[in-house]
């Protein structure tokens, strides 16, 4: 059976790559997870907003007590290896695309304009397949307009298109009043995937010492039905293959979002749950799924229950259950 | 000629060069001022850098100067080159090595930054008064006198003792040279090369000890044979001025620059002829120059080889036409006939005959403790011998209007030449003013011709420190080892300084004044006091201001002005080109930082190009306009003796006090910090008392006694000021009564502790707590006024307190308050908790180091006195000795009070049996039972003064130490596991009541972050810069092991009651008790206000376990050591994530530090399991005692 597939400007052998997750900070778990069957690695982002906060602090806390007292010109050794930046992230994913021989996809968070120009170029320069780009950021001025941010992504996603060779994708969040022309001009400006979706941490109280405690839960397969959704809509509408992340825990999840479009399937749930053979195994059950259904390669399923070819397109975009009586048309 | 390599360096980093590539082997303790020279070429060692054998050199560091002298005599008989680098006390503990290596002949050189000796106090500034009681240890001693010669010294020393066997201590100016920054011609390796014979060190390498070739040095000899055997060496000593001088001029060969043994500057045919060494002896060829030209018959001869005295190269020295001399000292000698190179001076005249009269010779002191030496105090000494009847013995530089020593100086006098710019600059520590003009001096020095020099003056805190620059640029090589007097160029850092200082008296007339002001140049005038308006108009002095903080924030700098102000000064002072100016610093900046990350770079750059457009020129009025005048800087009811003697000091005018004005012997009052108003914080912490739960956390946490709590009757606030907050007492046992939580906001550094372990959230907006940090300005008048009353309020009755957790503690009065340590200090609450508990009748012997710093570091003193007069007193002997000191006060403790009651059993029939018997027997284990014992003192002083017998008179005097007193050992880790590790480990053995308190901050915290024992495995210290790989030493299971010590380990921040707890029960031992106390540290390298958050990380860990062992309880059948908080709640990493001494070693070798954390994680499991063993130990007979009673 073909299982090959062509996501964001790399060909895969199969849809199954790990997607950004722990499973990726050591040499050793991500060496695991390609013995276990990825197709490609998704490194953890590269936060630039953790390496400006980490780079201040630093200085802060050995500068200010530089030279200030008769006896101490400083209070921590000075080190030539010590340089703060995103260099530690560059070094790791530079060592992972050493230590493995399927595409190696690293991930960035940027903050500034700036950042997320010269981290892609530094992320490029490590021999990085793709860059997966994860704009996630919580609005919360009353001022800002959604077209506003919206034009920045887009700006931003242009702006490393320009600076960069590899091959870009962007994971997005599901909260966009029209989602179909933000993947659009996403796609314009250069991103060539689309991840759906984004997860975040999630916030959550506790009620004892009346804080805000963060949390991230592993996905569920409940997830998936969102993601089914907007796949099939901007599936062969968009000029950009696309990515399912979250919710996919098994072979029938696979099949169901390939069905809807999707050229990769990132797993790191059900990774983390079962252990790195689970990438094999839901190929493995994909596989014989297409065979016992006489599918002649995967690429024959791949979209087929799009927005433009399944059989009702209405069942993708009513928002409540509407009864047969109101649909039927007299004679 | 070699094309010398030209560097801005200090002195240390110059010796530190030339030793550094001369050696194989390394052993250092740090010390100031020394410190520098060993952690540089530990720097050098991690980054691989060879020495000119191409090895690198190993670099050790010891527990202590005689550790690292011995590790240093090992290595030289093993046949390395060797060296280390010391001061002070630690060259005393060298001596015995020295004596030794010494007697063997041992080609070695030592380079010592000559620093004060402690004797009535402890200094860490220069004189030589440490490498002059070395003179008698058959160490040759060569003198430097500025950086250029510490470096080219540091050569000829090493190779002057390889060629004649002779050891040599080089020694340099502490601070004054160590410290000083100056143009240098660096020696390259080839110069070294050809400077070192092979040959000798080939020499050196045959005498090696080594079983191939087997012989025995350091016997024991007997009378037969000792003195011939003394006697044998006399040759070599001998040859060793020769052989300097050789060496001196192969150099002068090699690099052109001449030296002699003693080098004679001034006037062919002078008269008046000064003898001395090190940098006071640039100071007088300087202004021996400029009187020479003025046709005065003046010379100096500067001392370079002081030991062995060459008496004829000395004599060759001083011209014939001589008719005086006055030799200066930088040392004291109490009781002799003079210090030692008076001596030495008189003797050679005396010895060695000379054709003609013999010159008088008279012998003064000067600079002891880096006091000022200047050229209008050399012209007083040539002044001096030029008078009839000169002083035979005297002083200059202080006013000695007792003995009648010193000379009077014209301080008008100045040989300062116009062509030199002299700058200065008043920062705060942490606003990074030092760091910006060291970068400016190199700028200036190094790429341009101008030569340049740069030296800085800190004060004696560690929280607000202000800092000095003084800056000397000029075409002419720079020889002025002394303050700037007159500025051309006088820079402000800190608006507030105007009001505190007289920044201004420096200023020339017509100078540069820069000033940092959040008042713009239309407004800044009206808010100058009177005095700084008046130097303004008077000197006609050019005003610039720039609201640095405002662009410091706007381009995300935080607090740090330092490239906004030098950007500033380059840009007004004319010194390069702007442009030019402007592109060096950004340079500048790029090299600095480069490492510390691009924003930090982009940070600083963006500051510097937006600091020219906010600077101003400020049109001046020509005549005063405010009547406002400088804030008193001492309050005004402090008493006399602090207004006179502490109250000058803080002004900076501390040099004009004469002796008359000081204790003769080193003792001073206690409770002086109280007097000094500070005013460090920008915001501080207010309460609200409708939100707080009365647990008095905030008030344990503050490492300045500037939050505290107090329970009192209500009819106490009848004069209560305007809004004064209070709530009435929640808890029963002081029913009725109100309570607040006051702020002093004068002292509060600002730190955030407090707010931070708050743990009382606003229900509506938990965000408010129960106390907020408020901006200073906003509250102060009205908080000042309510601090004021709320120190009126009356102390609760200690003895009505009788829950003593943290809550109870608190309502104790702190006898620790004010103290100049760190914001965010986490040492300091277990000291001031310390004095709520005992301070009344407590006995503190302090290590040296930050705990002896910020408890006894003048001006000011932080331990405090109740409203009876009493409180803690205190005293610091030495670093190593602390154990033993305290345990000496023990030992007098005891004898006093066996003497009391002895006086008491003898004069029971006179005085009562009753009253005799209630005192013997009193249970003194509770604060009612101490103050009834008290009472009873009280009622014994009445009965004894009607008793007219010398029983009777002995022990009125020894009465009160019939009160229980309690003896605290307080140090570092330093001292506890390192450097007094021995004494304490004796001290513990023993079974007197003393109690150890050890503030681990896990690094030789004062002298700057390095490596003790106590570092925990992975962390970066230097020393350990690449993490240490070995676990931290676990000095309270080594004292459990006794048996009969009494050990916990406590952090506050993790569980505070267990700190009080543990504190309680370390007192009310019977015998040795031994806190071993976690104390967050600005070494750790992250925000203190989060220092009790990493505490409650590193209990949680494991990483610092707390636990109480208590003898005692194996006696009454329990397992003497109980766990106190359950560990492995979170991974070790998690602790160690947050703090940039582990950061770092991940950020340099994330593998190393996956291993180290590791192992980390894997000691502090085995730790806990070890002590889990103990835990559940039990006696088989239910009696565990381990000692005789």
């Amino acid at each position: 059976m073909d299982m090959t597939s062509s996501y964001a400007g790399l060909t895969l052998n199969h849809p199954f790559m790990v997607g950004a997750s722990p499973l990726s900070d050591t040499v050793e778990s991500v060496k695991a997870a390609v013995a276990g069957g990825a197709s490609a690695v998704v490194m953890r982002s590269l936060f630039e907003e953790q390496v400006t906060a980490e780079t201040m602090a630093t200085h802060d806390a050995r500068d200010f007590y530089a030279d200030t007292f008769a006896e101490a010109a400083s209070v921590l050794p000075e080190h030539d290896a010590f340089v703060l930046g995103p260099e530690q992230y560059l070094d790791h994913v530079a060592l992972i695309k050493q230590a493995i021989d399927v595409p190696v996809i690293a991930s960035l968070n940027g903050s500034t304009a700036r950042g997320w120009v010269e981290f892609a170029q530094a992320i490029e320069r490590t021999g990085a397949d793709a860059i997966e780009i994860n704009p996630y950021q919580v609005i919360t001025d009353l001022d800002r307009s959604s077209a506003d941010v919206e034009r920045n992504i887009v700006d931003m996603v242009r702006a490393i298109h320009d600076a960069v060779g590899i091959p870009l994708a962007i994971k997005i969040s599901p909260m966009y009043t029209a989602l179909p022309n933000m993947a659009k001009r996403l796609v314009e400006a250069g991103a060539a995937g689309i991840v759906l979706f984004n997860r975040y941490f999630e916030p959550d109280i506790e009620l004892e010492e009346l804080a805000v405690s963060r949390q991230l839960k592993l996905s569920t397969a409940s997830e998936l039905p969102l993601r089914l959704r907007w796949l099939a809509i901007l599936s062969e509408r968009v000029k950009a293959s696309l990515a399912v992340s979250g919710g996919v825990h098994s072979a029938a999840d696979a099949v169901k979002a390939i069905m809807c479009g999707a050229e990769a399937v990132q797993l790191v749930s059900a990774v983390l749950n079962h252990g790195e053979a689970t990438i094999t195994e839901i190929r493995e059950s994909v596989e014989g799924w297409l065979s016992e259904n006489e599918y002649q390669s995967l690429a024959q399923l791949r979209g087929s229950m799009n927005l433009l070819r399944c059989p009702n397109p209405n069942d993708y975009l009513r928002a409540n259950y509407i009864y047969m009586l109101q649909t039927w048309q007299p004679g | 000629m070699v094309q010398p390599n030209i560097r801005m360096i200090d002195g240390n980093d110059a010796v530190a060069s030339v030793a550094y590539r001369l050696n194989e082997v390394i052993a250092i303790y740090p010390i100031t001022p020394s410190s520098g020279m060993g952690e540089v070429s530990d720097e050098w060692a991690t980054r691989g850098q060879p020495n000119i054998f191409g090895n690198v050199p190993s670099v050790t560091e010891m527990q202590s100067e005689g550790g690292a002298a011995g590790a240093v005599h090992g290595a030289l008989q093993a046949g390395a080159l060797s060296t280390t680098f010391t001061a002070s006390q630690g060259l005393l503990l060298m001596i015995p090595n020295m004596y030794k290596i010494a007697g063997e002949l041992t080609p070695f050189t030592m380079h010592v930054t000559a620093r004060t000796l402690a004797t009535h106090a402890l200094s860490i500034f220069g004189d030589h008064s440490d490498v002059m009681a070395c003179r008698q240890t058959g160490f040759a001693m060569l003198a430097s006198s500025c950086v250029q010669e510490a470096h080219d010294f540091a050569c000829i020393a090493q190779a002057a003792s390889l060629e004649s066997r002779i050891p040599f201590q080089h020694f340099f100016d502490g601070f004054r040279t160590s410290h000083e920054i100056n143009k240098i011609a660096m020696l390259s390796d080839d110069d070294l090369r050809n400077m070192i014979k092979d040959e000798h060190i080939a020499a050196h390498r045959k005498r090696a000890l080594t079983p191939d070739a087997p012989v025995i040095r350091g016997t024991a000899q007997n009378p037969d044979a000792y003195f011939q055997a003394r006697e044998a060496c006399n040759t070599f000593y001998n040859a060793c001025p020769g052989i300097v001088q050789s060496v001196m001029d192969r150099f002068n060969e090699q690099t052109g620059r001449a030296y002699r043994l003693f080098d004679y500057v001034g006037h062919p045919e002078a008269e008046r002829v000064v003898v001395l060494m090190g940098s006071g002896a640039e100071t007088v060829a300087e202004t021996v120059k400029h009187l020479a030209n003025e046709g005065e018959k003046v010379g100096v001869v500067s001392v370079r080889l002081y030991r062995p005295f060459a008496v004829e190269q000395f004599l060759a020295a001083v011209p014939q036409s001589t008719k005086s001399i006055a030799v200066l000292d930088r040392t004291k000698e109490p009781g002799s006939v003079g210090e030692p190179l008076f001596l030495d001076v008189v003797s050679a005249f005396q010895s060695a005959g000379r054709n003609g009269s013999t010159p008088r010779v008279i012998g003064g002191r000067y600079g002891l403790s880096s006091k000022e030496f200047t050229p209008a105090m050399v012209k007083a000494v040539y002044d001096e011998l030029s008078a009839d009847k000169p002083k035979p013995r005297f002083t200059v530089g202080i006013e000695d209007d007792v003995t009648h020593l010193s000379l009077r100086v014209d301080e008008s006098f100045d040989i300062e030449s116009d062509e030199v710019f002299r700058g200065v600059f008043y920062g705060l520590g942490a606003d990074g003013t030092v760091g910006a003009n060291k970068n400016s001096i190199k700028i200036i020095g190094e790429e341009t011709e101008n030569h340049a020099q740069g030296y800085f003056v800190y004060d004696s805190k560690k929280s607000g420190a202000m800092t000095i620059s003084h800056l000397r640029f000029g075409p002419d090589p720079i020889h002025a080892p002394y303050l700037i007097r007159k500025a051309d160029f006088v820079a402000c850092h800190q608006f507030t300084f105007l009001d505190k200082l007289d920044v201004l008296d420096v200023a020339s007339d017509g100078a540069i004044v820069l000033l940092n002001s959040p008042f713009g140049p239309d407004k800044v005038w009206d808010e100058l006091p009177h005095e700084v308006q008046e130097q303004i108009v008077e000197c006609k002095l050019k005003l610039y201001v720039i609201d640095a903080n405002k662009v410091a924030h706007d381009s995300g700098m935080g607090g740090r002005i330092n490239t906004i102000m030098q950007t500033c000064f380059f840009a007004i002072s004319d010194i390069l080109p702007k442009d030019a100016a402007i592109e060096k610093i950004k340079e500048a900046i790029t090299k600095t930082y480069a490492k510390k990350g691009d924003e930090v770079v982009r940070r600083n750059c963006a500051a510097v190009d937006a600091a020219v457009n906010h600077l101003f020129k400020v049109e001046t009025p020509e005549k005063v306009s405010t009547q406002r005048r400088r804030q008193p800087i001492i309050a005004a009811d402090a008493p006399d003796l602090v207004q006179k003697l502490t109250g000058v000091m803080l002004a900076g005018k501390g040099d004009l006090l004469p002796v008359s004005a000081f204790p003769v012997d080193g003792t001073w009052p206690t409770a002086t910090t109280q007097y000094e108003k500070r005013n460090i914080a920008t915001e501080v912490p207010i309460w609200d008392n409708g939100v707080c739960i009365q647990c008095n956390k905030c008030a344990l946490v503050c490492p300045h006694a500037a939050i505290r709590a107090k329970v009192y009757e209500p009819s106490a606030l009848e004069s209560a000021p305007d809004g004064f907050p209070h709530v009435p007492y929640r808890a029963k046992e002081f029913k009725g009564m109100e309570f607040t939580i006051q702020v002093a906001p004068e002292d509060c550094t600002g730190c955030r502790l407090c707010v931070n372990v708050c743990p009382a959230k606003d229900k509506a907006n938990p965000r408010h707590k129960a106390i907020n940090m408020t901006p200073h300005a906003d509250v102060l008048e009205r908080e000042r006024e309510r601090y004021d009353f709320f120190l009126d309020l009356p102390e609760l009755d200690r003895s009505r307190v009788e829950r003593i957790d943290v809550k109870g503690s608190q309502f104790f009065q702190p006898l620790f308050e004010y103290s100049g340590a760190c914001a965010g200090c986490g040492e300091t609450p277990y000291v001031k908790l310390m004095t709520q508990l005992f301070g009344d009748r407590l006995l503190i012997s302090n290590a040296t180091g930050c705990s002896s710093i910020y408890g006894g570091n003048l001006p000011s003193t932080p331990y405090a006195r109740n409203a009876d007069g009493r409180g803690p007193t205190w005293s610091n002997s030495l670093f190593e000795d602390n154990a033993e000191f305290g345990f000496g006060f023990r030992l007098a403790v005891d004898a006093h009070e066996d003497q009391c009651r002895n006086l008491l059993e003898r004069l029971a029939p006179t005085i009562g049996e009753k009253l005799v018997m209630e005192i013997l027997e009193a249970d003194q284990s509770t604060e009612l039972g101490i103050n009834q014992q008290r009472e009873r003192v009280v009622a014994l002083r009445k009965s004894l003064a009607n008793v007219d017998n010398p029983d009777a008179k002995r022990l009125m005097l020894l009465a009160d130490y019939l009160v229980k007193k309690s003896v605290w050992l307080l140090g570092g880790d330093g001292w506890a596991y390192d450097i007094g590790y021995g004494g304490l480990d004796h001290v513990l053995s023993q079974q007197r009541n003393v109690n150890v308190l050890v503030l681990d901050t896990e690094v030789y915290s004062n002298t700057g972050g390095q490596a003790s024992k106590a570092t925990p495995l992975g962390a970066a210290a230097k020393f350990a810069a690449a993490g240490k790989g070995v676990d931290k030493k676990d000095l309270g299971l080594m004292a459990m092991n006794y048996g009969h010590v009494y050990v916990a380990s406590v952090a506050f921040g993790a569980k505070d009651n267990h700190t009080v707890k543990a504190f309680m029960e370390a007192e009310a031992h019977e015998g040795p008790s031994l806190i071993i106390a976690y104390s967050h540290c600005i070494a750790h390298g992250y925000d203190l206000a989060f220092g009790t958050d990493q505490q409650k990380r590193a209990v949680d860990s494991g990483i610092w376990p707390l636990y109480r062992y208590d003898p005692q309880r194996l006696s009454l059948g329990d397992a003497p050591l109980m766990i106190d908080a359950p560990a492995g709640r979170i991974p070790v990493s998690d602790y160690m994530r947050n703090e940039t001494r582990f950061r770092m070693v991940e950020r340099i070798d994330p593998q190393r530090f996956k291993r180290l954390a590791a192992q980390a994680q894997q000691a502090a499991t085995r730790r806990i399991s070890v002590y889990q063993h103990l835990a559940a130990m039990r006696m088989p007979n239910g009696n565990g005692s381990t000692h005789e009673e």
